[in-house]
């Protein structure tokens, strides 16, 4: 296969990108055009304000989400009408279309959707917590350190079922080795950051090895997995991914009131009664858990986790639970929509989501960091 | 004589020390006498000899080569930015390189090296200047946390399209992943021929500016009140490194913490002189390349390691050791 017969992709699917785009932009215009309300709610013991503003993002995206997904079952190699589709799916399982449906289409929606969910929260907690819009799991190495376990475990050929289990491992690990290397009376932002840098390096060089020392049969696979896919999820990804966001989100949650005490700078946080280093610990082990089950499932997909909280903070500034909520649901649309363009713009050939990932990321990622430095 | 004179003359004894060493190291091993013979008086009947004359004395000369340029381009690097994390792994260098030697593999259909040698060199000299712009942006000029993250994100980038790439076809990919690893073995002698004058003026070039990243050293309004154009001492010694690190990882593959690693050394034994910092470096550079590639003959004999994945074994942990000391902020 050559670059200039995949950079031929068909008029039709270039409009839907065009259009896409576009909508995407008048998507964003228009919501910062939303008026900034509250509203005070009580009920009993508990009372809070609300972000009226927050809630009618998150329904649009929610409603966006919901119909993007209904798209992801619809179309691909063999189309199918929308109603049978949806049909198919929730109620009437069997039937013509069951095994397209319900093997091949529903679990890789439901797999960009709570990987994409996972990543962005991630990232997020990364940023706010670390106080830098350019931090991410992918770049401090906890991704990578995921993706040794994985490769280790692709080019020895060892069973594949232990594959997720691994990447999570290595995941934890290179969290915990960052977090203990970076320990120095206390972890400063920036000591971690260049920790993560090195330990990053690190790794990689170990992924190099494995991939010359193995045959190119095995390490093909490794290379593919390597970039991130989607192809084949199965409803067992569906299920530990789940079980990661049941589990691990209530405590995110939990933990974004001490985040933003945190942010106010460690001695206004002690004085404010935070225990900075333990809540610090736990946001750090929240957020890599986060990014190890996605990464477990998907590989180290570059950018999602980078590139979406950055976007969702231009529309509503700092992190609140809300924020959090509102930057997961957008991982989970930009990760899909990245997987369907994935899958229709050079069909039949498909790529793997990295690759889209990373063609839409990296671009506005430079262009982030420029105007980063220029705002320090 | 001054300490750092005896040090940098330490160097050349252990340089030449290391050079003997990587003519005799490896699956068959050679005694001095025969090593010294295929040097001086070759005899091409005698196979220990021939081992030596063609495999290894190639291999070392492009090690020496290779050490010379990163340890030197590490050093003006860390001098103009002031900064201890400048090097070229850390600049995105390498991975520019590999991503347009992939796709020049891939797009172009390049097979030979010293075809694909070129697009190596020019997409780390495209890369190397993308970083340094991105991290010069903003107040406070090129702070460490600044260029690290340019470095790191620009390499996430390229890195992300390389293996892109490399997925749309296996062909590509067996050829370049032992390029990828940066090694010394199999490398013809033609890119080091080719690149020679340019490395040699710029090695020149970095000597001549020791004394004006002295001067710099004392911070930017000092250098400018003392008279001099730090604009211009910026422009020449960000072309010399990145020509340098560019010619490197052009003859042995993305080699990373070599330029990171030994200007610190240096730094260490000579002082903070510049023109005896870069004199320093230009010896201990190809030692410790040189010892890395005898380490990765002798640790999984009769395979070898590739030089780069030792470097990178040796030299990340130095980089978490000199984050968490304290001397990172000052330089």
């Amino acid at each position: 296969m050559n670059l200039l017969s995949l950079a031929a992709p068909s008029l039709q699917t270039l409009s839907y990108l065009v259009v896409a785009f576009v909508s995407v932009a008048i998507a964003i215009s228009l919501s910062r055009r939303i008026t900034i309300s509250q509203r005070a709610v009580r009920c009993r013991i508990f009372s809070g304000l609300t972000d009226l503003r927050l809630l009618r993002l998150c329904m649009g995206t929610l409603l966006l989400t919901i119909f993007l997904g209904l798209l992801g079952l619809e179309i691909g190699e063999y189309p199918i009408p929308r109603f049978e589709a949806i049909k198919t799916a929730l109620w009437s399982r069997g039937g013509e279309f069951d095994f397209v449906v319900n093997s091949l289409r529903f679990p890789r929606v439901l797999a960009a959707l709570l990987a994409g969910f996972c990543l962005a929260i991630s990232g997020a907690l990364f940023q706010s917590l670390l106080g830098n819009p350019l931090v991410s799991p992918d770049v401090i190495g906890i991704n990578t350190g995921a993706a040794l376990c994985a490769v280790f475990v692709l080019t020895v050929g060892a069973d594949l079922s232990v594959l997720p289990w691994a990447a999570f491992v290595g995941a934890v690990l290179t969290a915990i080795l960052i977090y203990s290397l970076a320990w120095k009376q206390g972890v400063n932002g920036s000591r971690l950051v260049l920790i993560g840098i090195g330990i990053n390096a690190l790794l990689a060089s170990g992924i190099t090895y494995l991939m010359v020392k193995y045959p190119i049969e095995r390490v093909v696979a490794a290379a593919r997995w390597q970039v991130g896919s989607l192809f084949g999820s199965s409803w067992s990804d569906v299920r530990i991914l789940t079980l990661g966001v049941v589990i691990i989100t209530p405590l995110a949650l939990l933990l974004v009131p001490k985040l933003r005490l945190l942010q106010l700078g460690d001695e206004l946080a002690i004085g404010l009664g935070s225990r900075v280093e333990m809540e610090r610990m736990a946001i750090i082990v929240v957020a890599s858990a986060y990014a190890a089950i996605a990464v477990a499932v998907i590989g180290p997909l570059g950018f999602v986790a980078l590139l979406v909280p950055h976007m969702v903070r231009l529309i509503v500034g700092p992190l609140t639970g809300g924020g959090l909520l509102l930057t997961g649901l957008v991982g989970a649309l930009f990760l899909l929509g990245c997987d369907l363009v994935a899958q229709q713009l050079f069909a039949p050939t498909t790529l793997p989501v990295g690759v889209v990932t990373a063609a839409l990321g990296g671009p506005y990622f430079l262009f982030i960091l420029v105007r980063y430095n220029r705002a320090l | 004589m001054s300490r750092p004179f005896w040090w940098v003359l330490a160097g050349v004894a252990s340089l030449s020390l290391m050079s003997l060493t990587s003519l005799m190291v490896g699956p068959v091993s050679v005694d001095v006498s025969q090593a010294w013979s295929a040097l001086f008086n070759f005899d091409s009947s005698d196979t220990s000899q021939v081992v030596v004359r063609q495999l290894r004395l190639p291999r070392t000369v492009l090690a020496i080569i290779s050490g010379c340029c990163l340890a030197v381009a590490g050093a003006i690097t860390q001098g103009v930015t002031r900064n201890p994390l400048g090097g070229p792994g850390i600049l995105g260098i390498n991975a520019g390189a590999a991503f347009a030697m992939v796709t020049a593999i891939h797009g172009l259909n390049i097979l030979s090296p010293s075809g694909y040698v070129w697009f190596a060199f020019i997409g780390a000299v495209v890369a190397g200047f993308l970083v340094y712009i991105v991290a010069q942006v903003g107040p406070g000029g090129t702070t460490p946390v600044k260029l690290a993250l340019a470095g790191a994100v620009v390499t996430a980038l390229l890195s992300a399209w390389t293996s892109t790439l490399l997925l749309l076809d296996e062909e590509t990919l067996d050829e370049a992943r032992f390029w990828l690893a940066g090694s010394l073995t199999g490398r013809g002698t033609e890119e080091a021929r080719l690149l020679f004058p340019l490395i040699v003026v710029a090695l020149v070039g970095a000597l001549l500016l020791g004394s004006s990243l002295n001067t710099l050293s004392l911070g930017e309004e000092t250098a400018v009140s003392l008279g001099q154009k730090v604009g211009l001492v910026r422009l020449s010694a960000g072309v010399v490194s990145i020509a340098l690190a560019a010619s490197a990882v052009a003859i042995a593959g993305p080699i990373a913490f070599v330029g990171l690693a030994v200007p610190h050394i240096a730094r260490a034994l000579v002082g903070s002189d510049y023109r005896w910092v870069t004199l320093m470096c230009l010896t201990s550079g190809p030692c410790l390349l040189l010892g890395a590639d005898i380490v990765g003959r002798m640790v999984v004999s009769p395979l070898e390691l590739q030089v780069g994945i030792v470097t990178a074994l040796v030299g990340a942990p130095f980089l978490i050791f000199l984050v968490r000391s304290r001397r990172l902020t000052s330089l």
